[in-house]
């Protein structure tokens, strides 16, 4: 994993273009985030393997940034990236982290399904 | 202590199993040659911590969780570790009946004399009170005289106010280091966990000692 460098995110949503794709997407402030009037409210969800036709990705702002994609019923947009990963031709996985390295949000992309089931061996 | 012949511990996620029951398994072991079984329902796939810096990332922290939890369950002398196969954070929207029929048949196979899981409603996260429902319900489906003992493990703040005080209390004394040493063992999870509270302990912060050091459980009855 990687500080986001723009320039090599750009190329990376570039592969996806025409592509039919599948997405992981997910925000979350942590199960045990707050507690808020004494009661606990903890805000998040996830959406893993929803298939999106791509028109378009980009990549804009600075540090933490942001990233659309254009798809042919509508968008994903997703803000406060600050981490990736790419595999050349098959997945790009953006994240933010906060300081403590903690999870905030994950836009994952990839021209193969995402496992789902887990490996009970 | 009353002398177990096999416990099986029934937890959601990789960690909870080490928190929850570490020094009442090696106290078990080291006094009746127990054996102990760890059955984790998830790999804790949606955990929002990947170290720092990150060791993981979203698709292979279940692998990292996985390993992790084979090496705390060394520190803790476990027997024997299985995977249920569930996701992460969806627990409590499986049918009950599908999980609680999967379950039966685990308890059913492992053959304990106690199992130790969350107390259902008083244990804070979605997945700990899914598990614990959905164990009570396998337990219930199991032949009065065939059926293990259920100790449950409550840790909502509310706990004492709702059930009334623990039945079982445990005092590990003498087994916080290596409770330590297994928290420390799921390294992408507890960093920031293991070194507060050895910091903490080191102070002499009683509130601390008391969390690690006794282990509380209530008695459920089916
Ligand atoms: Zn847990």
């Amino acid at each position: 994993m990687k500080n986001i460098q723009a320039d090599a995110v750009q190329t990376a949503l570039n592969t996806f273009k025409g592509q039919q794709i599948y997405v992981h997407f997910e925000l979350t402030n942590g199960a045990y985030a707050a507690y808020r009037h004494g009661k606990f409210q903890a805000s998040g969800g996830f959406v893993r393997n929803a298939r999106v036709n791509v028109l378009h990705g980009k990549i804009s702002g600075d540090d933490p940034f942001r990233v659309g994609l254009k798809t042919e019923d509508g968008w994903i947009f997703a803000e406060g990236l600050t981490a990736f990963e790419e595999k050349a031709n098959e997945s790009l996985y953006l994240y933010g982290l906060d300081e403590q390295g903690k999870l905030s949000v994950a836009l994952q992309l990839s021209t193969v399904p995402f496992e789902e089931g887990v490996d009970t061996t | 202590m009353n002398q177990e012949r096999h416990i099986l511990l029934l937890f959601p996620h990789p960690d909870d199993e080490t928190f929850s029951a570490a020094g009442t398994v090696m106290m078990h072991k080291k006094k009746h040659g127990t054996k102990v079984t760890v059955a984790s329902l998830t790999l804790g796939e949606m955990g929002r911590n990947w170290g720092n810096p990150p060791v993981a990332n979203r698709e292979t922290l279940p692998l990292v969780r996985r390993e992790e939890m084979a090496n705390a369950s060394e520190v803790m002398g476990v027997d024997e570790i299985r995977h249920l196969g569930y996701r992460d954070k969806t627990l409590e929207f499986e049918e009950l009946d599908t999980v609680a029929a999967h379950l039966k048949e685990v308890i059913m196979d492992v053959n304990p004399s106690l199992v130790i899981t969350f107390y259902p409603g008083l244990s804070i996260h979605p997945d700990h009170d899914a598990t614990g429902a959905a164990v009570v319900e396998a337990m219930k489906r199991i032949p009065e005289n065939e059926r293990p003992k259920l100790h449950t493990k409550a840790i909502d703040a509310r706990s004492v106010e709702e059930i009334g005080e623990p039945d079982i209390e445990y005092d590990i004394g003498d087994w916080m280091d290596r409770k330590l040493e297994a928290i420390a063992a799921h390294e992408s999870q507890m960093q920031e966990v293991t070194a507060i509270t050895k910091q903490k302990l080191a102070e002499g912060d009683e509130d601390t000692e008391a969390w690690i050091r006794y282990e509380q459980f209530w008695i459920y009855e089916l």
